[in-house]
């Protein structure tokens, strides 16, 4: 099996601030791979750091055998895509369903747009009727199909996910999870998916990382999660914290 | 038990260009010295049953109801000037977010002695022991320091620690708390929900604990209210979770990830128009 | 058209489910038309405003005399009557006529400055606000140079410099009136820059360029359309204010601020010559800012989920 992503000793610095010290993690091509933690723990940062969005001050990260530079060419684009956690700010607020569907289409010059725009909205589950909604028509959980939609028109192969069903209701949250599911069984997609909660992440995915004050505390499979094979305390009060409140 | 609120037929209504929109359709429910759990999705008129009994409902809206009684205080008919004087020394809320609720230019300490002058007549180097004492009740490990901090110079948790300790300051009888811990990470929202615990049950208040988590909500509470649509669809106790009865309850117990659940896919929840009729 | 056609017609430019991108569009434009013809005085200052277009255009068949030529002999400095409606100036001229060709220049002023204007304000601000750095540096320096000046000093240096005219009026008072312009678009676009809407264009593969003026500059146009419309009245003020000290329109042209400076000198016994042109800037202003706070209403996308 080859690496589909592999990130070796990432540091990212923010006017001083080391939010990142040297992370390193790999995902294999097809794998679902899991970043949790708290707030503050680097697992968002090292996800927009992949996507080009922060600044790696060292280290490396390789995409399908490739190593990126400071700067990322189309072609990444087109390789890896990303979810943001808030469906309310990353849909454009003047900008039709349609549109912001044509928008990656145009820039990579895919010239059978309204085919691909009627599969990428059919494969969400939204159907025509949504395309040409504006983003205030559509509820939390739609706009969140869309943002799906948008990063799936490019048939990237990787697809990072930040905290995707965070802001939705929980039946809602069920429905997108699912969804995500599917996709990625029928389009043999590599998972990156960042969350503070434990029961999502093990549900979703196969190994996980877990990360605190930027740094990784432990790799875990799903399996050690569900059979309680922790060795940090930081991994035991989370697991602890996601079964809820126990009285004294 | 002792009632301390009694909620019939409440209703909120918004006026909107397209009609009248009804966000509460009638709740009904009394809260004694206990912890009771308001859970519903958004839109379901949770917080704005919350509201409403605190009466920060918006002004344009409308609220009626056939009773709603605090202490046998019909609050629908009291002054705006009897319910400011109730709400605060008798009735606190605590909101999702610290930093919106807490004023951003005044140190915590002052904030919370600020709080108690308003509702006791006392000297301010007593409300200043009384605020350091509240402080420490909420754990907060250095009360002097914190004490002269700003809001904005205090984390999430530290935060709502502060809200928690303004609010209660005056002794309310009654605590309406809103995601009080949704914007917490899971282990400081353990420990914000142990704090509301202990003093709840320490002071014998009534709480009222507005949530969209429902595990969460049930492992904190007594009892527990499931709002839908604007309308209760079940009431019951805590413990009896796993009997709910309604399909929605069971649904939106079902559709959450466990650790240890193989479920793929999740059951969904399938609405039925006749649950919001 | 009947009752039913008229309602079926609402619900198709409402319809949540618009089936083409037309439909999107044309709702989106009924909504924001409804708040807009919802509020009375805006509307009062888009009728002054369509008023003030027809005038401009009709000016030949509306005008009762030649707004140049008077008759000295005759009628010099005639009070307002049935013959003359506004009387007559110090040349013998009808200053209604004068008036009503006087809105030609007004509109011209008017639309050449916020055509100059509007541009090169949007486009300093978000390429100013988007790129930041040195550039943002630069060009908001350059930007702070002009607001250091009051707008009309500045304005008489330029027409000091370039000859009087109004054609040069135009040019210095555009030149002075984009830097509100730019900071305002640089705002907007210092609050939109970091919002995951903008990350994920990036995310596209879109190019710096792209991303300002498909992403950015829309949503900083309406805020800008509607400080533009405000300003209105300050920019025929000025062109007035130039027209006034002799270095915008040049005689015999009949613009307002020119015809007012020379009607002051008989503004106690004569105050029509002076008062007419006067009140007809007023009226003018006023429903430019009627309307700009109409549209602010209207179009802000803050104030309300369009």
């Amino acid at each position: 099996m080859t690496a589909a992503l592999s990130v070796d000793r990432l540091e990212v610095v923010f006017d001083r601030f080391r939010a990142l010290k040297g992370v390193s993690l790999e995902v294999q091509s097809g794998e679902s791979f899991g970043l949790v933690g708290e707030s503050g723990s680097g697992k968002s940062t090292l996800l927009r750091a992949i996507a080009g969005l922060a600044p790696a001050a060292s280290g490396s990260i390789t995409v399908n055998g490739k190593k990126l530079g400071a700067r990322r060419d189309k072609a990444f684009y087109r390789e890896v895509q990303m979810v943001f956690q808030d469906p309310y700010g990353s849909l454009h607020p003047r900008q039709t369903v349609d549109r912001l569907l044509q928008e990656p289409l145009a820039i990579h010059g895919f010239g059978d747009g309204e085919k691909r725009i009627q599969r990428a909205l059919d494969e969400v589950g939204l159907g025509t009727g949504f395309r040409f909604r504006y983003s205030h028509q559509l509820s939390g959980g739609q706009r969140q199909r869309v943002a799906i939609a948008r990063a799936l028109i490019l048939e990237p192969s990787i697809l990072l996910l930040d905290e995707p069903t965070s802001a939705l209701d929980a039946s809602v949250q069920a429905e997108v999870l699912n969804l995500l599911e599917e996709i990625r069984r029928r389009r043999k997609l590599t998972f990156l998916m960042v969350s503070h909660d434990l029961a999502i992440i093990t549900h979703m995915c196969q190994r996980l990382m877990v990360m605190q004050n930027g740094e990784a505390v432990e790799h875990l499979t799903a399996g050690d999660l569900i059979e309680r094979r922790v060795s940090k305390d930081y991994t035991r009060n989370l697991l602890r914290a996601s079964e809820g409140f126990v009285r004294a | 038990m002792s009632t301390l609120l009694e909620v019939d037929d409440l209703r909120v209504t918004f006026p909107t260009r397209t009609g009248r929109i009804e966000a509460v359709r009638g709740v009904s429910f009394s809260l004694g010295r206990e912890r009771l759990g308001i859970v519903g999705e958004s839109g379901s008129g949770k917080s704005q049953t919350g509201r409403a009994i605190m009466g920060l409902t918006p002004p344009q809206a409308e609220v009626t109801a056939r009773k709603l009684a605090f202490d046998g205080i019909d609050l629908l008919a009291a002054s705006p000037r009897d319910r400011r004087a109730l709400r605060g020394k008798r009735i606190a809320m605590i909101l999702q977010d610290p930093k919106y609720s807490l004023d951003p230019v005044m140190s915590i300490g002052r904030q919370i002695v600020e709080t108690l002058r308003t509702h006791e007549k006392v000297g301010q180097a007593e409300a200043r022991d009384r605020a350091l004492a509240m402080l420490e009740a909420v754990q907060i490990r250095d009360p002097a320091r914190v004490f002269d901090l700003h809001p904005h110079e205090v984390s999430g948790g530290m935060g709502q620690r502060a809200m928690i300790a303004m609010m209660l300051i005056a002794g309310p009888e009654m605590m309406i708390a809103d995601e009080p811990t949704s914007a917490l990470d899971v282990t400081v929202q353990l420990d914000v929900l142990g704090i509301l615990d202990r003093l709840v049950s320490e002071r014998g208040m009534g709480l009222i604990f507005i949530s969209h988590d429902l595990r969460l909500v049930s492992s904190f509470c007594d009892r527990v209210i499931v709002m839908y649509a604007g309308k209760v669809v079940e009431q019951l106790k805590a413990s009896e979770l796993g009997r709910a009865q309604h399909p929605y309850t069971r649904g939106l117990l079902n559709c959450m990830p466990k650790i240890g659940a193989d479920r793929h896919p999740l059951p969904v929840l399938d609405r039925k128009p006749e649950w919001a009729a | 058209m009947s009752a039913e056609a008229i309602q079926s017609r609402r619900d198709w430019l409402l319809s949540e489910r618009p089936a083409s991108r037309m439909q999107a569009r044309l709702g989106r434009a009924y909504v924001a038309w409804r708040r807009f013809s919802a509020n009375r005085l805006a509307f009062l200052g888009l009728l002054i405003l369509i008023a003030l277009l027809v005038v401009a255009a009709f000016a030949d068949v509306l005008a009762p005399y030649s707004p140049t030529f008077g008759d000295l002999k005759g009628s010099r400095l005639l009070a307002p009557s049935a013959e003359h409606w506004f009387g007559t100036d110090d040349l013998g001229r009808d200053i209604l006529s004068r008036v009503i060709f006087g809105s030609r220049w007004t509109l011209y002023v008017v639309i050449l400055v916020a055509v100059i204007a509007a541009p090169i304000g949007l486009l300093v601000g978000t390429v100013a606000g988007y790129a930041g750095g040195w550039i943002d540096a630069i060009l908001m320096r350059i930007t702070d140079i002009f607001l250091a000046f009051p707008k009309l000093i500045l304005a008489l240096a330029f027409v000091a410099a370039l000859g009087p005219g109004i054609e040069n009026a135009v040019l210095a008072i555009a030149i002075t009136s984009w830097p509100p312009y730019a900071r305002i678009a640089r705002a907007e676009t210092l609050t939109v820059r970091n919002s995951d809407y903008i990350k994920a264009v990036q995310l596209m593969g879109a190019s710096p360029f792209r991303i300002v003026l498909r992403h950015i500059m829309p949503l900083c146009i309406s805020s800008l359309i509607v400080r533009v419309t405000l300003d209105m009245a300050g920019i025929i003020l000025t062109a007035a204010g130039l027209g006034f000290l002799g270095l915008g329109a040049q005689p015999p042209l009949p613009e307002w601020g020119a015809m007012i400076a020379s009607g002051r000198r008989f503004v106690l016994d004569q105050w029509w010559v002076a008062g007419a042109p006067g009140f007809a800037i007023l009226i003018v202003s006023l429903g430019f800012n009627l309307l700009g706070d109409g549209l602010r209403d209207a179009l802000d996308p803050r104030s309300g989920d369009q």
